[in-house]
Parts: C-alpha cells; structure tokens; sequence
C-alpha cells in the first residue's frame, strides 16, 4: 500500500517536471536549451545558488555538451532533487533576517547604493541587469531607498 | 532565444563588469545573508519567467484556435454553397458572400464606388485631399490621424479608387532593388496598431525616395484603427509607387474581417458609406501584391512556403480572382473532383486542435491537373511586364489614358469563357499567405491555424536554392522580442505591433536592410506606461488578460468539463485529485496548456490535494444570469460560438445596420446548429430571441447582443472597487457592474 502511494506521487512529481520542462521545449523534442535549467528548476519550487545550479547541470550535461539538455536525463535528477526536498524555499522571517544583517544600522531600510554594492560585489554578485530589474521593483523611487520588510512580503504575497 | 539573458555563472566575469575587491572586505555573516537574497530573488525572478511564458502560450493557442474556428466556418459555407440546392434558405442567407466575381464592366464598377455625388460638408475639421496626391498630402494625412481626425467618406472613397487602378497594373511580385545604396524597411504586421506605424515613422522616417518601405499584411483587424492604416499605407503608396510596397496578408480577406473586427470599425466609423468602402476594399484585396523580392535574393512574403511553393508559378497566377484567399475560385470542370480531395484531406487531419509537428508526411495526393492556360492570361502577363518597365523608366505619373489602353477588363473575360481554375494555383497562394516554419524537416498541414502548411529547414533550402535565394522574411506570427530567426537564420519572422496580446505583452520591431543585405533590427514598444513597469508588473498586467480568455473559455465548455470531471469521479465525491484535473481540462479543451503550471492561477482551495470541482466553477466567480435559461446548454453553445454566431450574424446583416429581424436570427441558429451538427429546438430559440429583444420591437441589436458575451470577473470588480491605480482600465468596468447574461423581464444593459 505504501509503496502504491509512493508510487502515485512519483507519478504526479514526473508529471509536473514534464510540465514544466515542455513549456520551454520550443522544438517539441523532449529537448530544452541549457541556459534555461535554471528557470525551470526554480520555478518548480526550488532554490539552488548558482553554484548548485552549475553542478547540476553538469550532472546532466551531454558527454559532448550539445548546449540542450535532454529530458531523459533530466527527469531523473529532478525527480530525486524534489524527493529529497533539496533547495528549499526560504522562510520569510530567514529573508528578512538577511536584510537586517546588512543593514548595519538598523535603519529599517537600505540605500540604493548600499544594495547594489552588496547585491554585486558579494556572495553570488548579480549582473547589472539583475540589479537594476531588483532595484525597479524595491525601491521607493521618491526616496531611493528600499524598505526591504515591504518589499519582502510584497513580493512572497504574490507567490502561492 | 532563452527568455532570459545569459546569467553570468562564475564570479570572475563579475569583475570585469564590476571593478572591486573581493568579499574579502565584508563579513562572513553580510556574506551568507547577500547569498541568501541573491538565491531568493533569483528563484522569485525564474517563477515570473515561467508564468510569461504561459501566459504566452494560452494567448497564442486561442489565438490558433480562433483562426482554425473561422476557417471551419468557412468551410462550413463553402460546402453549404457547393452542396445546397439553390433554393434552400440557407444557402441564400450567406451566397451574396461568395458572389465575387460579379460580372462587371469597370465602368459599371466606377459608377458604384462614383465619390463624386458626396458632398464634404463646411464644418467638416479634417484632412482634405487633393488628386493625384502630393508628399505633402500624405504627411498631412499622417499628422491628421496623430490627432485623432478622421477621413471623410469621400476622400476614402476617392483614395481607394485611385489606389485599386494602381494595384491593378502591379505584378504578383515586386521587385525590388537596393541601388544607390538605399536601404528598405521592411514592417510586419501592424494589426490596426496605429500608434506603432506613428512609432516606425518617427524612428525611421515617412516613406520617401530615399526611405523605401515594405509593408508585409495583416494591416488590419483587432487593433481599433486599421482603416486609418490602410489609408497611410495607400496614400504613401500613391505618391511613391516606386519606394512602398505592400504584400498582402491572411486578414487582407473580408470573411476574416468579419470576425475579427475590421467590418466592424468600418461600419461604425462610416455609417453612411461603410458597405461601399468594404466592398471597394474587398478588390483592393484581390490585387494587393502577394510578394516583394529584394536584389533577387530576399523574398519577402507574409505566411510562408511549402514543398510545392514555386515563384514561377506565383509570377503568373490571376491573383485577383482570390477574393478571399479561403475559398478556391468557382471550378466549373472536372477539376473540381481535385478541389474536393483537397479540402476532405485537410479535414481529416484537422480534428486535432493541439499544436502538433508530427513527424508524418501528410500529401494531399492531388494529381496535378491539366493547365489551362487561357490565352488572355499569357497576353495579360506580357502586359503586366511591359507596364512595369514603363513604370519603371517613366516614374510614378503614368497617365490615366495609358492605364485605360494596356489594361485588360479588371472583370473575369466574357461570361461565357469557362476559365478553368488551378487547384494548384490555389494552394500556391493559401500556403504564401497562412504557414508557419517548424523546427524539424518536412512539410505537414497546417492544422493549428487550418489553412497553409508547417514547413521545415529542409523546404527552406529547397526552396531557397531554386530561386537563387538568401533569406526569407515573412511575419504572421507574434514574437516576444518583435522578431526571431530560425532554419539556420534563413528564415527571418517580422512583427511590428507591440502590446499585441496585451499592454506589456511583446515588444515590435522592424528591418533595415542595406546593400549587403544583412538584415538590422530595431525594437521598439509603443506606449509610455510599459516602460515603467517592473518586470513583475508586466507579467501580471498580461497574465490577468490571459487568465481572464482562459476563464471565459473554461465557462464556455462547463458542462463538458463537468462530465470529464466526473468520470475520474466515479462514486461521486464531487472530487477529484489535481493531476486528473489537468487531464481532464486538456481533453476537453485541447489548447495544448500546461495546466500543472498554470494550476495556482487557476485553482485557489484544495481539500488534500483535491479539487471541488463545482465549487470551483462557482469560484471562477463568473457572474451567471438570472434567467431559466442560466444554467441550460442552450446558454454554453451560445456563449461558447459567440465568434461564429458574430460572423454569421455580419453577413446576414447586408444592411449593415446592426439589427437583425427574428426570422433572420432563427436562420442564423440553424445555420450554426448545422455547423456544429448539434440539436437545438425552435421553440428554445424564440424564447431566447424574445428575452434579446430588450426594446420588444421585433429585431436584434448586434452590438448589444454580443455585448452580453463580455462576462464580468466578479473577482476583478472586487478588487477593483477597492484599488483603482495600476488595475487596468479594460478589467475595470464599473461602468456595468450588474452586468448580467441575458436578463429576463428587466431591461438590460447600461
């Protein structure tokens, strides 16, 4: 019975990454570009860093790297990937943690600048695309600060 | 190409961009917490890519799904008009349709469409036109739209006269030539998007000797201004015959315009005048250009090739006699067996909506037959030939005496001729007009969209090969980025009208290709407020738009999707688990979705891992009418045809006055329950006749009627009601707030 029941919810992870691996099948053959693991990966509920990423997808990769990443090699890893739970999502609270640590002050709010310069120069930096997309979301454009205890449960309200 | 730019993965290539020391300098702790954010918001950044692209795709599927609806229709009246005798009621409601080639003198033709007798009254403000136009003219023209003028019926008229005797003396192809180091620009399709024609021009410049345009279809329906573009592009095309050229495209068909909104805003932009002008634009159609060829090695055309597409063939066909590029002219001999073989083939494979580029090689089989190549038709295009070398060498002022003396009759020959058509010929012209490239070799029908084929890299070599050719540029379908390139970058795809599906949905582009016929993009996207989205704004923007179709969709097939529920729901729980939902949703609606993706914009509240099914249907928060109508199927095929039943309900109307009498709606039911083989009994229809006609005066308002089928989201209005800024004005419509289907005793609709 358990196994009938592990069974059916294996079935049901498969059918998701299947799902999600085909919106970005543009040739419909089972085949996707490789720049876009990362995309489906997260958007399947997991949050590796880019590092993870890399390994993962080396794992994966063709021999030969084609620059596609085929499902069958992929559904594998995945699956395993959303079994064991690896890359959970971040809890609220550990996010705005986070923020507080940087913001040294205790100001409540970070400057634009002060952002940028961790966001780009620290931990996994950001391209200057990132951050201008990150900085047009966050911050007060009266101000030019971002008060990040907003900007955090804006943006986590809007995920289900 | 990836959605998403390439994210740099290694840290050294950040060093190069930005200069700085290494994290040396801060804490352990800031470290671990910038890594946290940055692994957070990348993950929040992936999940809105993949919500776009979704979007997307349901945009695009209904889109297909809606073009393969109106070609089914079409179909539908054309075997009506192949297979009814001519007296049944039926087929009179729809023949005037098909009487296309009307035997007419030109005379008689100039008498119809004579502009002469209308009078431009003193207080009309807009632009005036003098003939033969001037550059000035058209600049004025341009400007007059900018501020929202419109053109009297008049010069509209007068215009398009002038601009069907110049299409007239115009190849199929037009040939073109970068000489003098000139470089062309070269607009996809514009869709009624004014403001992104005023966008190219300001960017690009007006059309000119020095900036030379090709222009390649689908200039009209959906967007609310195409006549205003129509009559840019002909004006311009008047005063330089030389420097623009137009291609036609799939919407340059007046069975098409029914449906999708160009009949529409010409009847109610000109009242009086509205059925000449369409009448008038119907020939126009006919004789727009269908290709454009650049320096002999760029071919330029709307929708596509396929295996049998042969420029030779196209050079010669009487592309005029597709009036609509649908419906083959009238066969009178034995071709006509040919002709049925055709349209049976593609019905066969046509039962499948889903977007499939399978691997088999479907061939009509049509035995190619005999060509019968009438003598006028060799004479007509020596003519054709001679007369663009007199162009060519004269300038653009050939005399009206000289058109008059080279030409043969616009109409069809004596009427007595049996000219007979070549299916051949036909199927030339469908596929330039409706395919679409696939990734994988071949070449299948095109069954997503009904007309055209899927074609593959290997066609276009072929192709491309036999004619000497280079690149292939065609429009027709919608980019994100307002273009995309594929089969090895020979095949090029054009789209110039930004916020196609939506405000923030797609970018426009156009090219500029110089002597050396590298093609340059330049994007742009019409209107200010998009700028100033956030990403995420953007995608929510569209998405609600999106989810919003999908809803009105999934509320037209609830009883279909009700019975797919319930048989994973034998012991009736009224629920099912989530995964059979997705089955069951595209079985029943077979977009080709993916529904696990899109499950949490659709579905609020499950029960462990399960769905009510009713409840949520109630959830969808689609308002229901109060009438005993409400919940019978009558209601669901009504609102799930309402595109068809517009359609029909615009070629009954030939009045064009937008009321319809009972009888005629009677008729237009049976039509459509013939269509759609399914049963509906008289008495149902005059119930449901009665409660439309709200003022009781015996006839049905069109308008008002369709105006029913824009369903309130409850949802939306609530939200609304509370918070007015960045909801868009279109989801807003407190204006009806107790909109209701179909009410019974209460009148109506505000």
């Amino acid at each position: 019975m358990a196994e009938d029941r592990e069974n059916a919810i294996i079935s049901e992870v498969h059918k998701k990454i299947s799902d999600a691996f085909d919106v970005f099948d543009h040739e419909r053959n089972k085949t996707v570009d490789v720049r876009e693991i990362g995309t489906i990966i997260r958007s399947l509920g997991c949050f590796p860093t880019e590092g993870e990423l890399q390994e993962f997808i080396t794992e994966i990769e063709e021999e030969e790297a084609t620059g596609y990443i085929r499902f069958e090699r992929f559904l594998p890893t995945m699956t395993k990937l959303l079994m064991e739970r690896k890359f959970r999502p971040i809890p609220e609270d550990l996010l705005l943690q986070a923020f507080e640590v940087l913001d040294q002050e205790k100001k409540g709010h970070l400057g634009t600048e002060e952002l940028t310069k961790y966001m780009t120069q620290d931990g996994e930096p950001f391209t200057q695309e990132e951050m201008e997309e990150m900085l047009s979301a966050a911050a007060d454009p009266d101000k030019n600060v971002i008060f990040y205890k907003d900007f955090v449960s804006m943006l986590t309200v809007d995920d289900k | 190409m990836p959605g998403i730019v390439v994210r740099a993965q290694f840290s050294e290539l950040q060093s190069v961009f930005f200069p700085c020391q290494h994290s040396a300098s801060f804490s352990v702790p800031a470290m671990r917490a910038a890594l946290l954010i940055q692994r957070w918001y990348r993950q929040y950044v992936a999940r809105l890519e993949m919500r776009r692209r979704c979007t997307w795709n349901i945009f695009q599927s209904m889109e297909y799904a809606g073009e393969q609806n109106q070609i089914k229709l079409y179909k539908f009246f054309s075997y009506l008009m192949d297979h009814f005798t001519p007296a049944s009621s039926e087929r009179n409601l729809i023949a005037h349709i098909f009487r296309e080639n009307e035997v007419c003198r030109d005379a008689e033709w100039e008498r119809y469409f004579n502009y002469k007798n209308i009078e431009v009254p003193e207080f009309y403000s807009g632009p005036h036109l003098n003939f033969p136009l001037t550059a000035t003219n058209a600049t004025e023209l341009v400007e007059a739209f900018r501020t929202k003028q419109q053109l009297h019926s008049r010069y509209v008229l007068q215009l398009l006269v002038e601009t069907w005797k110049l299409l007239r003396i115009l190849p199929n192809i037009n040939h073109v030539s970068t000489c003098h180091s000139k470089e062309i620009t070269i607009c996809g399709d514009l869709h009624g998007h004014l403001e992104d024609l005023l966008l190219v021009f300001y960017k690009n410049g007006l059309p000119s000797m020095e900036t030379p345009y090709v222009f390649n279809g689908d200039f009209v329906d959906r967007g609310k201004n195409s006549m205003e573009i129509l009559l840019i592009l002909f004006a311009f095309l008047l005063v330089y015959p030389n420097d623009v050229h137009l291609n036609r495209g799939n919407h340059e068909d007046h069975i098409v315009n029914l449906r999708y909104g160009f009949t529409k805003e010409v009847l109610g932009k000109y009242r009086v005048h509205g059925k000449k002008i369409l009448k008038l634009l119907q020939k126009i159609y006919s004789w727009l250009p269908l290709a454009s060829v650049i320096d002999q090695k760029v071919l330029i055309l709307h929708g596509g090739i396929s295996d049998t597409t042969d420029l030779d063939i196209i050079a010669k066909v009487d592309r005029h006699r597709y009036v609509s590029t649908l419906r083959p002219p009238k066969q009178r001999k034995s071709s006509a067996k040919n002709k049925q073989s055709d349209q049976d083939s593609w019905d066969e494979d046509n039962m499948t909506r889903r977007r499939v580029r399978s691997m088999t090689y479907s061939s009509p089989g049509v035995s190619r037959p005999e060509v019968q190549r009438h003598s006028l038709q060799t004479l007509s295009s020596q003519v054709e030939e001679e007369l663009r070398e007199r162009r060519r060498r004269a300038g653009f002022s050939l005399s009206h005496g000289d058109l008059h003396n080279s030409l043969s009759s616009d109409s069809d020959s004596d009427p007595g001729e049996n000219l007979e058509t070549d299916a051949e010929d036909w199927k030339q012209v469908v596929d330039m007009l409706w395919s679409d490239p696939m990734p994988i070799d071949g070449c299948v029908p095109n069954e997503v969209r009904g007309g055209g084929c899927y074609w593959g890299p290997d066609i276009t070599r072929e192709v491309l090969e036999k004619h000497n050719l280079q690149l292939l540029i065609r429009s027709h379908e919608c980019k994100q980025e307002g273009y995309e390139f594929c089969h090895n970058r020979k095949v090029l795809t054009i789209f110039s009208a930004s916020n196609y599906y939506e405000v923030g949905s797609n970018r426009g582009a156009y090219i500029r290709l110089g002597p050396d016929l590298v093609p340059h993009l330049i994007q742009y996207q019409a209107s200010r407020s998009t700028r100033d989205l956030t990403l995420r704004q953007s995608v929510g923007r569209t998405e609600r738009s999106a989810l919003r179709a999908l809803r009105e969709q999934l509320f037209a097939h609830k009883s279909d999707l009700i019975s797919a529920f319930q048989e994973f729901d034998p012991e009736q729980t009224g629920l099912i688990s989530l995964n059979h939902w997705a089955t069951a949703m595209e079985s029943v609606l077979q977009l080709g979705l993916p529904w696990r993706m899109l499950r949490s914009q659709l579905v609020n509240h499950t029960q462990d891992g399960k769905l009510n099914y009713q409840s949520w249907f109630k959830e969808l928060a689609i308002m229901e009418p109060n009438t005993q109508l409400a919940h019978t199927n009558l209601l669901e095929t009504l609102y799930k045809h309402h595109s068809n039943l517009e359609t029909i309900f615009r070629i009954i109307d030939t009045d064009n006055s937008g009321l319809i009498s009972f009888e005629e709606f009677r008729q237009t039911w049976r039509l459509l329950s013939s269509h759609l083989q399914i049963d509906i009994s008289d008495e149902a229809i005059s119930d449901l006749a009665q409660s439309i006609d709200f003022n009781k005066d015996g006839s049905i308002d069109i308008n008002e009627f369709m105006e029913a089928f824009r369903l309130v989201d409850r949802t939306q209005q609530e939200r609304s009601n509370s918070t007015l800024s960045g909801v868009h004005p279109h989801l807003l419509q407190s204006e009806h707030p107790t909109k209701t289907l179909l009410v019974s005793a209460s009148p109506h609709f505000v």
